[in-house]
């Protein structure tokens, strides 16, 4: 660890702690390394970023924590939840954590609403099964949910489509299903990226709210510089399967360490800077 | 293309669903009422009409024991739509059961429950129908349970391959993100997205029970007389060909309305909800 993290003091236990985490998959011709020996926390209240490019073991790593890895990967060391070792526990015991938890929030939403049944009913899902709560009971906890993420008249929006949502709202419903079980953690899998900016300012002004409001942990996985320097409280930076530097976002913009991190943040356009392109 | 365009209703669409959809409905609506629309009794013999052609009291004749043609054929309608209907039910049913636990679970479950699909697919459909026949055997409900059987592949394989595609969904995979279990998975998130096509390959099937009903009768395998069916009526209408036509050509006449009426209506609807027909 770079710095020290203000909650390591307050001898708080992490929502999530990863260490040494390494994920193989078997491929003809050697294994392929998507992970390799990463290490990294989130606390409470805490939203932390995680960046890197295309490839870089971001997603495996969040989707490592949710054990929902691809057919085939090959997991080593160890993650714990809320204290919970997570790695040892079966399908079943994963089941009961998955959507009460620990949440996962996907980049798009449409496609992660199933088409032929209305959002209410699916934001209400995890009250059916993880808290065994009738349909009636469920409805009625729906439409505050989808009032504390912000979408109009929830009882009439409760009975519509996925496909009668705006992209702004499928997101919306999306996080509110996370939200349903106050989670110790939401992973947040690029939730902006097929949105335009000025929605996606709001949705990042939502779970900045849902941080402070609920106190969730929330892990942001983007390549969007931008959105982490202006959500997140500490910055992990990942490259080729490993963590290449970690700190607070105003060290790492204002003072990277890592060679990559450097490169990454001068690859960002910027409307200041001209730079000159080969014609 | 306009907005006022596209909600104008589309003929060319659904000119195939709506005529086949029609006479589907006539032979329904017949089926249903037989016993108030027919002129007589399908059963009870009158020795002094026997083989009368087509005449005012009896529009399309008497056959050999001098029952009422009409009313037999439109009696016959109902077996036919029953046997229809339950043996789709079975094979709709069954198949999906087997293709959706084929395509979720993948692996060995997939491996052996295909195999056991295409050992039964790899049988001549009417042999296939006469062995079961044989070995149930002969009555009306043992066919529709043969033919059904006999569907149980075909829908397998639709389900399989529709419930494949629906995995690949992110929606399945945020399912699992929520922790959901595999039964509900199954049931809330595969089923209701791979019901359309089924639907529409079980009127087709619909069609092709109403032809493998008739042959099992025509055999002597289905209905037994004095039951009415349009396979058995066809059956006896074979030996007075010369003297009386009108004894197998209502029958026919009757099985090949019913099954234009049914694969107009199954092939109409798979174009309607073909996407990519849409835009012709």
């Amino acid at each position: 660890m770079s710095e020290p993290r203000p909650h390591a003091r307050n001898r708080e236990r992490p929502a999530l702690a990863i260490r040494g985490l390494t994920v193989d998959f078997k491929r003809r011709g050697g294994d392929l390394r998507a992970v390799d020996q990463v290490s990294l926390d989130v606390w409470p209240k805490e939203i932390v970023g995680v960046i890197g490019e295309s490839g870089s073991g971001k997603t495996m790593t969040a989707l490592s924590a949710m054990r929902l890895l691809p057919y085939g990967a090959k997991v080593s060391g160890t993650i714990e939840l809320g204290g919970r070792d997570i790695l040892s526990l079966d399908e079943a015991g994963m089941r009961g954590l998955r959507g009460d938890r620990i949440v996962l929030i996907p980049q798009d939403a449409l496609q992660a609403l199933n088409p032929t049944m209305p959002v209410g009913r699916q934001v209400g899902e995890p009250y059916e099964f993880h808290r065994k709560l009738s349909w009636r009971r469920a409805a009625e906890k729906v439409i505050d949910l989808l009032r504390a993420v912000k979408i109009a008249d929830p009882e009439i929006r409760a009975r519509e489509y996925p496909h009668q949502f705006s992209g702004g709202m499928q997101q919306r419903a999306m996080i509110a299903t996370g939200l349903a079980l106050d989670p110790e953690l939401i992973i947040a899998d690029e939730p902006t990226t097929a949105l335009d900016v000025t929605v996606q300012a709001r949705i990042l002004k939502l779970l900045r709210e849902i941080r402070d409001q609920r106190g969730s942990a929330i892990m942001f996985i983007t390549h969007e510089l931008g959105i982490v320097a202006e959500l997140c409280d500490w910055v992990y930076v990942m490259n080729g399967g490993r963590v290449v530097e970690d700190g607070p976002v105003a060290r790492i913009f204002g003072a990277p360490r890592a060679d990559y991190t450097r490169m990454l943040l001068a690859a960002t356009p910027s409307i200041h800077k001209r730079k000159e392109r080969p014609r | 293309m306009s907005a006022v365009a596209r909600k104008s209703f589309n003929w060319r669409r659904w000119r195939l669903v709506v005529t086949g959809g029609a006479i589907v409905g006539v032979i329904l609506f017949l089926a249903v009422f037989a016993p108030v629309i027919s002129p007589y009794s399908p059963i009870d013999l009158d020795v002094t009409q026997m083989l009368r052609g087509p005449s005012a009291a009896h529009l399309l004749g008497t056959d050999e024991l001098g029952r009422d043609v009409l009313s037999r054929v439109i009696h016959a309608a109902r077996l036919s739509m029953m046997v229809a209907i339950l043996a789709s039910l079975i094979g709709l049913v069954f198949g999906t059961i087997i293709g959706t636990l084929a395509a979720y679970f993948g692996g060995a479950v997939d491996l052996v429950l295909m195999r056991l699909m295409e050992i039964l697919f790899s049988f001549p459909a009417i042999l296939l129908a006469i062995v079961l026949m044989a070995s149930l055997g002969t009555s009306i409900l043992n066919a529709m349970i043969a033919i059904g059987i006999i569907f149980i592949p075909g829908f397998a394989r639709l389900a399989r391959a529709s419930a494949e595609s629906v995995l690949r969904q992110q929606y399945v995979e945020q399912a699992r993100a929520i922790g959901m279990s595999h039964f509900r998975i199954v049931t809330r998130e595969i089923l209701p997205n791979i019901v359309a096509p089924l639907l529409v390959e079980a009127a087709v099937a619909f069609s092709y029970a109403v032809l493998l009903e008739s042959a099992l009768s025509f055999l002597g395998l289905g209905a037994q007389p004095p039951d009415p069916s349009w396979g058995n009526m066809l059956n006896t209408g074979r030996g007075f060909m010369a003297q009386a036509p009108w004894l197998s050509l209502a029958p026919g006449a009757a099985i090949f309305l019913t099954v234009l009426g049914f694969n107009m209506l199954g092939d109409g609807l798979r174009d309607a909800f073909d996407p990519h027909l849409r835009d012709e």
